[in-house]
C-alpha cells in the first residue's frame, strides 16, 4: 500500500496474528501460572518433606514418610469416610436433582421455565454461609424441624431414626444425618443446571419414537433418557464430589467430632502446625479429581461445564 | 409420549425446588424474632430492633467495607484477565489450546481448601505478609473462570468475519475494538463481572488462608457460626447477604437473557 498508515500497529498485528495472539494470552497464563500453578507446586513440594518427631521442625529432606502417615489408621478412616460422604452427596444429588431437571426442560414452558430456571440459579449463587446456617437454625434442638415433628406427634420417628447407629446421633444437628443433608442441600444446584442443560438437547422427537416403538415410559427413561443426560450429570457430579471432599466447614457446624479431609488440612497447617501432613492429605483430592476428570472427559462431560 | 408431566414427577420437581427455598426464606423470619437466646420455633414475637442493632456496629461495617474492596478489585482483575483469554482460546486453534482451558477451570474444579492451602504456603515461602491485597490475590484466581465462560460463549456466537470486515473497510485494532468488538461482548462482560463480584463478595474457604487476621463479612459470619454470640445481629447480616448477591445474579441472568448461553449455568 502506497499510503502513509496511522496505525503500524494494526498492521503489524494483522500480518502476525500470532503476536496478537500472544499479547492476549500472556497476562493471564502468567497470573494462572504463577499465582495458581506456583501456589499448587509449593504445596505439592511440602507433602514430600517431612515433620522431625522431636524438635516439631520441618525437616527440608525429601521422603515419602508423609505418605506413609496417610495410611495410618486414624488418617486412612479421615480419607474413606471422606470418599464415602462425597459419594453419598454426589449419587443423592443426583436423584433429587433429576426430576426438578428433567421437569424444567421438558414440561415448563414460558413463565415456569424462568420460574424453574431462576429457581436453581439463586440458590446456586447465594451465600454457602447463609445456607449452612439456615441449616443451623432447622436441625437447632428448639429449632424448626423438632418443632415439625413434635406438632405432627411423629417425635417418636425422629427418635427411633436417632437411635440407629452410625446415622443417628444424640440429636440430627450432630449426626452424620444432619451433615449429608447440608451438604446435599449445599451442592444440589450445582447438579441441577448441567443435567438441565443436557435434557434440553434430546430432541422431543427421539421420546416420541421409543414410544412409538413401543416403550414403556420406564424404558424409555431408562435406555433414552438417561444415557442422553450422563453427560450432564457427570459434570454435576464433578462439582458435587469435589465441593464435599474439600469442605471442612459444613462438618465443623453440624456433624460428629469425627473429621473429614478439609478439617484435617486446616487443623495439621494452623493448630498443628504439620504443614507435610497437611498438603500430603490435600494431594489426596487434587489426585481423586484427577482420576475423576480425565474418566468425566472421555465421556464427554466437559461441553456441559 | 404424554405431553402432561405425571403428578409423581410434579412433586418431586416442585418438592425439590420447595428444598431449595424454604431454607433461605427462614432466615428472612428470622431477622425479626424478639427471641435473642436461642433459634425458638416458631418466633415468640416479632420486631425490627435488631436492624437498629445492626446498623450501630462498626465491625459489620468494617467487614462489610474490607469484602467490597475485595470484591471490586478482584472482579476488575479477573474482567481483563478472563476476557484476554477467552479471545485467545476462541479465536485460534494453537497448540496447548485445551491444557489452557484446563488450567482456566481448575482453580473452581479443586476443592477451595487446596487453592487456600496452596497459597497460604507459597506466601510463608515468599514472605509475604497478609494483606488486602493477599486476599485479592486468590479472589482474582477462580473470578476469572466465571468471566472467561461468559465471554467465550459471547465469542464463540461473534462471527469473525465481522471483525475482518471491519478491518478491511479501514478501521484500526482500537476501532474495531471500540465499535464492533466491544459493542458484541459488552453485555457477556457485564454478566460475568456480576456473576464474579457475587462468587467474591460470598467466598469464605480460601479467604480463611489468606487473610491473616482481616475479617471480610463472610468470615465474619464463620465465627458467630462457630461461636454463636449475638444471634439476632447474625441473622440480620445473613439476610442482609441474601438479598446483596442477588441482584447481581438476577442483574446477569437479566443482561443474558435470550441468548443461547445464559450466565450462571456455572459457578
Amino acid at each position: 500500500m502506497a499510503e502513509a498508515r496511522r496505525a503500524p500497529l494494526s498492521d503489524t498485528l494483522w500480518r502476525r496474528p500470532r503476536l496478537l495472539l500472544a499479547l492476549l494470552i500472556t497476562p493471564p497464563l502468567l497470573w494462572l501460572g504463577i499465582v495458581y500453578l506456583g501456589a499448587l507446586f509449593a504445596l505439592l513440594a511440602q507433602s514430600f518433606f517431612s515433620i522431625d518427631e522431636f524438635s516439631g521442625l520441618i525437616s527440608y529432606e525429601l521422603t515419602l514418610k508423609t505418605y506413609a502417615e496417610l495410611l495410618r489408621a486414624s488418617n486412612l478412616d479421615i480419607l474413606l469416610r471422606t470418599i464415602a460422604m462425597a459419594s453419598a452427596v454426589t449419587v443423592s444429588a443426583a436423584v433429587v436433582a433429576f426430576p426438578i431437571a428433567y421437569y424444567a426442560a421438558r414440561y415448563a414452558r414460558g413463565r415456569w421455565k424462568a420460574v424453574f430456571y431462576l429457581g436453581a440459579m439463586l440458590p446456586l449463587w447465594s451465600s454457602y454461609l447463609v445456607k449452612v446456617y439456615s441449616w443451623k437454625l432447622i436441625l437447632a434442638k428448639e429449632g424448626v424441624l423438632n418443632w415439625l415433628f413434635e406438632t405432627l406427634h411423629l417425635a417418636w420417628v425422629l427418635e427411633a431414626y436417632l437411635a440407629i447407629p452410625v446415622i443417628g446421633g444424640n440429636s440430627l444437628s450432630v449426626s452424620w444425618t444432619g451433615t449429608f443433608l447440608v451438604f446435599l442441600y449445599v451442592w444440589l444446584p450445582f447438579m441441577i443446571l448441567p443435567i438441565q442443560a443436557s435434557l434440553e438437547r434430546v430432541p422431543p422427537s427421539m421420546l416420541e419414537a421409543s414410544g412409538d416403538l413401543g416403550a414403556r415410559p420406564g424404558q424409555t427413561l431408562r435406555y433414552v433418557i438417561l444415557p442422553l443426560a450422563l453427560p450432564g450429570i457427570i459434570a454435576g457430579s464433578i462439582f458435587t464430589f469435589s465441593l464435599t471432599m474439600g469442605d471442612y466447614i459444613v462438618p465443623q457446624i453440624v456433624g460428629t467430632s469425627a473429621r473429614m479431609i478439609g478439617q484435617a488440612v486446616y487443623q495439621f497447617q494452623g493448630t498443628a502446625g504439620n504443614i507435610p501432613l497437611a498438603a500430603a492429605f490435600a494431594v489426596v483430592p487434587i489426585v481423586v479429581m484427577g482420576v475423576y476428570l480425565t474418566l468425566a472427559k472421555s465421556a464427554g462431560a466437559f461441553d456441559e461445564l | 409420549m404424554n405431553s402432561k408431566a405425571s403428578l409423581g414427577l410434579k412433586i418431586a420437581a416442585i418438592g425439590g425446588l420447595l428444598f431449595l427455598h424454604l431454607p433461605i426464606l427462614l432466615i428472612f423470619v428470622y431477622a425479626f424474632t424478639t427471641e435473642d437466646k436461642s433459634y425458638q420455633w416458631p418466633p415468640p414475637g416479632l420486631t425490627f430492633q435488631w436492624f437498629e442493632v445492626t446498623w450501630n456496629r462498626p465491625d459489620v461495617w468494617q467487614a462489610l467495607g474490607l469484602s467490597l474492596r475485595v470484591a471490586c478489585v478482584s472482579t476488575l482483575i479477573a474482567l481483563v484477565l478472563g476476557t484476554l483469554c477467552a479471545a485467545a482460546v476462541a479465536r485460534s486453534r494453537f497448540f496447548g489450546r485445551e491444557a489452557i482451558s484446563l488450567l482456566v477451570i481448575l482453580p473452581i474444579a479443586l476443592p477451595g481448601i487446596i487453592t487456600g492451602i496452596s497459597l497460604r504456603s507459597a506466601f510463608n515461602i515468599a514472605d509475604i505478609p497478609f494483606s488486602t491485597w493477599t486476599i485479592i490475590l486468590g479472589h482474582a484466581t477462580f473470578c476469572i473462570v466465571v468471566v472467561y465462560n461468559n465471554a467465550a460463549a459471547r465469542f464463540r456466537r461473534t462471527s469473525a468475519s465481522l471483525i475482518e470486515a471491519s478491518m478491511d473497510l479501514g478501521a484500526t485494532y482500537w476501532q474495531t475494538l471500540r465499535f464492533v468488538i466491544m459493542p458484541n461482548i459488552a453485555t457477556a462482560l457485564l454478566a460475568g463481572g456480576m456473576l464474579a463480584f457475587a462468587l467474591s463478595f460470598d467466598e469464605v474457604i480460601v479467604t480463611t488462608f489468606t487473610a491473616g487476621q482481616q475479617q471480610t463479612l463472610p468470615i465474619w459470619m464463620l465465627e458467630e457460626l462457630v461461636r454463636p454470640r449475638q444471634r439476632p445481629v447474625t441473622n440480620v447480616v445473613a439476610m442482609v447477604v441474601v438479598l446483596v448477591t442477588f441482584l447481581p445474579i438476577l442483574a446477569a441472568y437479566y443482561l443474558t437473557r435470550g441468548t443461547d448461553t445464559v450466565a450462571g449455568q456455572g459457578k
